[in-house]
């Protein structure tokens, strides 16, 4: 299983997202920094969290608009899967990769705390990890998580099942709506989800429910 | 030389929370008739080229791309006044 991990300038989960990935892979992924035009094949491209370009104009504006995010684009049309987690959610929607939109927190706080997700689809390939309806521990930290979308896109994803994570038992944390807190494309090859997977994988971190959505994706290829 | 302004606001319906606390802000300084207040943002933008219909053109593309997220945002184009 190969895999990448898009550097951009602001990101600061990166070294996270990397050890995560290097300890359940058991290889180290490819770094691509953000003025690459091509990505070489691998498996997984990872968009990390942070704040990338200092959250100007939007969060994830600048960075969806970066040479990278094209290379990204054209693997994801590939079908090579592609998760970004938090920034990397906001800059995956930014680019049009995944449909939405990522406001302000309704409290307008910046959160940072452990939420319970609910896996609502575990037939996906970052998912299949879990078992439907499984509720996990999960940390986030944003200050613009508010998922939106239009009625008729937000039919879509819930008809077709590309809600794959779910605030639960009331810890929404930014007023996402359908208390969404994670989604694929349409094709199911492309994740964005707010909560830091990464940041739970090993009983040092408080918890390993994160660990599931590595090893199930990481699965996939071998 | 154009020099154009570009508006870009939350379109009807999305929550605007920072439109929320700046009114309740207001209302704290004691304005009491301020009904509502939304948030947006300004761009000032020079353009080289002097052909109006080619600047709103141009501006519209750089929204469409760029400035405004067209899934929560509208945005409005406000160039010179012809001489």
């Amino acid at each position: 299983m190969k895999t990448a991990v898009v550097l951009l300038p602001g990101l600061n989960r990166d070294r996270d997202m990397i050890a995560a990935l290097t300890k359940i892979a058991g290889t180290p992924p490819l770094t691509v920094w953000q003025t690459e035009t091509e990505i070489p094949d691998v498996d997984l491209i990872v968009i990390p969290g942070g704040f990338s370009y200092g959250d100007y104009l939007r969060c994830g504006a600048i960075a969806a608009r970066m040479p990278v995010m094209r290379a990204v684009a054209a693997h994801a049309a590939r079908g090579t899967l592609v998760m970004g987690v938090c920034n990397g959610f906001q800059i995956l929607l930014e680019a049009g990769l995944l449909p939405g939109a990522l406001m302000r927190n309704a409290s307008l706080k910046f959160v940072c705390r452990k939420v319970r997700l609910a896996v609502t689809n575990a037939n996906t390939a970052f998912t299949r990890g879990y078992r439907p309806g499984q509720v996990i521990d999960c940390p986030v930290a944003h200050h613009d998580g508010n998922y939106f979308a239009d009625a008729e896109t937000l039919a879509r994803l819930e008809g077709q099942g590309q809600v794959v994570f779910r605030y639960a038992e009331g810890t929404n944390p930014n007023g996402s709506l359908n208390d969404i807190a994670g989604i694929v494309s349409d094709r199911g090859n492309v994740l964005g989800l707010m909560p830091h997977p990464e940041n739970l994988i090993e009983p040092a971190h408080g918890g390993s429910d994160g660990r599931a959505l590595f090893e199930g994706v990481l699965g996939r290829a071998a | 030389m154009i020099e154009a302004r570009v508006t870009v606001t939350l379109k009807t319906g999305v929550l605007d929370p920072q439109g929320k606390a700046i009114e309740g802000a207001l209302a704290a300084l004691g304005f009491a008739d301020v009904g509502a207040v939304r948030q947006g943002k300004v761009f000032d933008i020079v353009l080289e080229d002097g052909d109006p219909q080619a600047a709103r053109a141009r501006l519209e593309a750089m929204c469409e791309k760029l400035l405004a997220n067209t899934v929560i945002e509208d945005y409005a184009i406000t160039l010179p006044p012809a001489r």
